[in-house]
């Protein structure tokens, strides 16, 4: 039921397949945003390669349009003050440049690895708890995934947001809740339910490859 | 890495994911992730829920000179590029290399008696990780527990009334699970032991009291 459309982000790069974002409002806004979205996952991962692969700005700039303020929000939600969280993340969003060669498309959207960024930097930043890493594959970036497991894992991501987006309203609030720190382990232990074995299969997919290649 | 059997509860993980599990469990948490494919990809799955809440939620507009002052950043950093960090085989995987300072021999092992050592690793508040060494055949008492108490092993293997766990296997113990972990005779037992209760005097180590052949 789209009643409107609202332009809210216009950015002429020097990729021409980014320069508009139009989501819709209607009477189901959450759905009708998601549904203009397809695609965008696998935009940002060809955006996060030309900055990888070729320090170009414009991608950057498109980037930070979309993710910058999101995370900002993200940080604010989970208890950092508005100056605080703008100069975070700046943190986060160079990251977002200087780490782009560790990222792996196979195993992840650039929204999750933003958010993986965003959280742990907001663990820094409470000085509280230290947090354990688990091993880094050895895995370089000479080794580049193969295309078509890098869409599916993409596609997936959009997938699982959208299975995230329709689930019933309690439920979300409370995945919410715990993704923006305020549910303890006990309390997130009461969350059932999330859909995350098509995503799981196809990260464990990537992972064997990845032990395969290095066999 | 084909035979772990006791993985870790979703719950465990969603934490982890959501950056809120207290450092001692988030140890335990990495360094089995760093020994299972099967829970990295679980992990990485609940970190994706984070990215499609991210990607969903609200956005906070940042100032407008944002983005200049990342690429201030950006070019401060650029001399520094962040590398993955070179895999130093051993018994413990990376993340318990790094709260050790090395591999098993770096260990600073205190006697407990009766050939039982402990070293306690030093973690923030709210839970406490130690390694426990436990010789073959050596067995722990009856014990509850107060509290979550997981239970990685490292090298060796030990047996309760639930099950058998060898190296890699995560046991995780809650108030309702007495039980008598016995040491594998064929090789003194490692493990990495986390609880979020009170170090108190009748939980493992203290009581570990007669010889495997006594029971
Ligand atoms: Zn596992």
């Amino acid at each position: 039921m789209l009643v409107a459309h609202e332009l809210i982000m216009d950015t002429a790069g020097s990729h021409g397949e980014i320069t508009r974002v139009i989501k819709a409002y209607g009477q189901t806004p959450r759905k009708a945003v998601i549904v203009n979205k397809a695609d965008d996952a696998e935009k940002w991962v060809e955006l996060l390669r030309a900055v990888r692969d070729r320090q170009d700005q414009s991608a950057f700039a498109a980037l930070f349009a979309h993710f910058a303020p999101r995370v900002k929000a993200f940080l604010i939600r989970s208890g950092m003050d508005a100056a605080q969280a703008e100069e975070c993340t700046q943190e986060v969003m160079a990251a977002l440049w200087t780490k782009a060669h560790l990222f792996d498309p196979a195993r992840a959207s650039v929204s999750t690895w933003v958010f993986t960024i965003a959280r742990n930097r907001r663990i820094d930043l409470a000085r509280r708890n230290r947090r354990p890493e688990p091993e880094d594959l050895p895995w370089g970036p000479e080794a580049e995934p193969d295309q078509e497991d890098v869409l599916l894992l993409q596609q997936e991501s959009e997938n699982l947001g959208r299975a995230i987006a329709t689930l019933p309203e309690k439920q979300r609030d409370l995945i919410e809740k715990a993704f923006y720190g305020d549910l303890s382990h006990s309390e997130i232990a009461e969350i059932t339910g999330l859909p995350l074995g098509t995503i799981k299969s196809r990260i464990r997919l990537a992972l064997d490859r990845l032990r395969h290649a290095l066999a | 890495m084909k035979s772990i059997k006791h993985h870790l509860t979703d719950a465990l993980l969603m934490s982890y994911a959501a950056g809120t599990l207290p450092e001692a469990f988030g140890l335990v948490v990495a360094t089995h992730v760093s020994m299972c494919d099967e829970c990295r990809a679980r992990a990485e799955s609940f970190d994706a829920v984070g990215g499609g809440l991210l990607e969903e939620g609200p956005v906070s507009a940042v100032s407008a000179d944002c983005l200049a002052a990342t690429m201030a950043l950006i070019r401060e950093a650029k001399a520094e590029r962040e590398e993955r960090k070179p895999h130093v085989a051993g018994v413990l995987p990376q993340p318990l290399q790094d709260y050790v300072g090395g591999d098993l021999s770096a260990i600073k092992w205190r006697s407990a008696g009766l050939g039982v050592k402990q070293a306690i690793l030093s973690t923030a508040d709210g839970a406490t990780a130690r390694l426990l060494y436990i010789p073959a055949g050596a067995a722990v008492p009856d014990h509850g527990h107060r509290g979550t108490e997981l239970t990685l092993v490292l090298q060796g293997a030990f047996r309760d009334q639930t099950d058998y766990f060898g190296r890699g296997d995560v046991e995780v113990a809650n108030e309702d699970l007495k039980h008598t972990p016995v040491a594998d005779i064929g090789e003194d037992c490692i493990c990495l032991a986390a609880t979020d209760a009170p170090l108190r005097f009748s939980s493992w180590l203290p009581r570990l009291a007669q010889p495997f052949l006594k029971i």
